[in-house]
């Protein structure tokens, strides 16, 4: 009972909230509702006893990735006419694409219809014998070892890209020299002198 | 406590339910008292390192101080700015609000006594504190106003920061205990004898232990790493243009977070609520007091940092946070997986 009702009560916030966040005018709200949207499929992911996907879910997509939309959505300026102008524009192309992802849904709801996966070929085995951390690391350092491998590396390559395209040298800054700060001293800076009446001070 | 209601004659579902919501209350009431008389604990021990008597008035030794201001500003009005964002503005603090209590579902407070005993524990606490930047951001975004829009941006670039070396020094801590369950960290840190063989005495964890003491202050923006609310730079920082009970829910949330830190650093690294020594007086002690007074304790070194060290520039923050706290957390994670691949290996999996 309280699963079932749990249940749609998560599945009907991934949905409004998922549809709030293409027709929200700003944008910020956009990624707020889109954060709500997060938030729930965790919460359904949990239903299903995934609670370790759950839990990265929030930590990855809601505590780093929408913090980071957040972040740029909010300093952006917006100027909402220039972005409607070219709506028709772009119509078709958002259509077409509109039209693969429902295509892939209906495939994708058709193969589920058809039957079951035959279990020994799913890739997770879903028991409840072991904790899920357990079994995806089973999983990820032993079968598919060289996949996650290579994963990590693409990772990697991305962030050094991101570096290399986004880090600049720019002239004119005075960077701070910490280690030279926390060496200073009170008697490098500070001058203790009996300074008679009537005459200038010597610096 | 649901099979109690269950044979009241309740359906298990019901019983379930209405337990959880007992059990929620029974944390989240004695929390909000605990914030009140920490808040004053607070403002007393900074008096005295500066040489003051701090709230002495209100109440024997002012002990009632807090309620008082409580009180105080409950009968204030509440003010909206006009040019503010309506909806976000009042969420906002809610949310703080909210995330600050979510965090002590986990929180075991003695044997078997935890709200939601669950295998991804720390895993949970790190998802809730991760949420709590929101509350911060959307204040700053939805006052419409420039000094807490900087501290939002601040807030949210200082915790992103401190919660990635918070989360390597997590997973060190996991991989001694071998769960994430933090009523099992505890009991992997049950040593011989009865004595306590907490992680902080493990030479390989120690370090770790400090740089979680000086990350959860970052993390809560206490002193003095309190940036957000730089007082001679942004006003009141995101709090500036809130007045009354959302005012309030700021300043119960950020105590509530300060003592769930307090509760972590003791949970992680002194034992939790194991005694130091198992022996017949201390093991007379219920374990919920030996945790309450590792959590005072952690309090106290809070307030005294808070009284005693000036703020950090924000470059000298960040520079902390990563190009010291970061490589020496992910260097930890490597030494001790390292050292249990040596030790360990082969005997649990």
């Amino acid at each position: 009972m309280i699963h079932v009702l749990a249940f749609y009560l998560f599945a009907a916030f991934v949905v409004a909230s998922g549809a709030l966040t293409i027709f929200a005018r700003n944008p910020v709200h956009s990624v707020l509702w889109l954060i709500l949207a997060f938030f729930n499929a965790a919460g359904l992911m949990l239903m299903l006893g995934a609670e370790f996907i759950a839990m990265l879910l929030v930590i990855v997509y809601v505590g780093a990735v929408a913090v980071l939309f957040l972040f740029v959505v909010m300093m952006l300026d917006i100027d909402f006419a220039e972005l409607r102008a070219g709506f028709v524009e772009y119509l078709p192309f958002g259509v077409l694409i509109g039209l693969i992802l429902l295509a892939e849904i209906v495939f994708g709801a058709a193969a589920w219809k058809a039957g079951p996966l035959q279990l020994a070929n799913r890739a997770a085995p879903i028991g409840h014998e072991a904790p899920n951390i357990e079994q995806i690391g089973t999983l990820l350092y032993t079968r598919y070892i060289f996949l996650f491998e290579a994963a990590g590396l693409v990772l990697l390559v991305a962030l050094i890209g991101a570096i290399v395209l986004t880090h600049r040298t720019r002239g004119g800054v005075r960077g701070q020299n910490i280690d030279k700060q926390n060496r200073r001293r009170p008697q490098d800076a500070v001058r203790n002198i009996n300074q008679p009446t009537g005459q200038g001070v010597e610096l | 406590m649901t099979s109690f209601f269950q044979s009241l004659g309740l359906p298990f579902e019901g019983a379930w339910l209405l337990s959880t919501i007992i059990g929620i209350l029974v944390i989240a009431l004695p929390l909000m008292l605990a914030v009140a008389m920490i808040i004053y604990a607070d403002r007393k021990i900074w008096a005295a390192m500066a040489l003051r008597r701090g709230p002495n008035v209100v109440g024997p030794f002012g002990l009632l101080q807090s309620f008082a201001d409580g009180l105080k500003v409950f009968l204030q009005e509440t003010i909206i700015p006009s040019a503010s964002n309506r909806v976000l503005f009042l969420i906002a603090p809610i949310i703080t609000f909210t995330v600050a209590l979510m965090a002590w579902a986990v929180i075991p407070f003695q044997v078997g006594v935890v709200l939601a005993d669950i295998n991804v524990g720390l895993l949970y606490i790190l998802a809730i504190s991760s949420l709590g930047v929101y509350g911060v951001i959307l204040a700053g975004w939805a006052s419409n106003s420039k000094y807490p829009f900087f501290s939002a941006i601040r807030a949210s670039a200082q915790m992103i920061s401190y919660e990635v070396s918070i989360g390597f020094v997590l997973i060190s801590v996991v991989l001694w205990a071998g769960s994430f369950n933090l009523s099992e960290i505890v009991a992997s840190q049950k040593g011989y004898y009865g004595f306590l063989n907490g992680n902080g005495f493990n030479p390989l964890l120690f370090p770790m232990s400090i740089v979680f003491l000086i990350s959860s202050m970052a993390e809560t923006a206490r002193a003095p790493f309190d940036l957000t609310e730089a007082e001679s730079e942004l006003v009141a920082g995101y709090q500036t243009e809130y007045s009354s009970m959302a005012f309030a829910l700021y300043w119960l949330g950020e105590y509530a977070n300060v003592i769930l830190m307090c509760a972590l650093n003791a949970i992680l690294f002194w034992g939790g609520y194991l005694p130091p020594f198992d022996w017949a007086p201390l093991y007379w002690v219920p374990g919920i007091i030996w945790l309450f007074a590792k959590i005072l304790f952690f309090f106290f070194v809070f307030s005294w940092v808070k009284a005693t060290v000036p703020r950090y520039r924000y470059d000298q923050l960040m520079r902390l946070g990563w190009k010291i706290f970061l490589p020496l957390s992910l260097a930890f994670v490597v030494i001790v997986s390292g050292f249990l691949m040596l030790t360990r290996y082969g005997a649990g999996a």
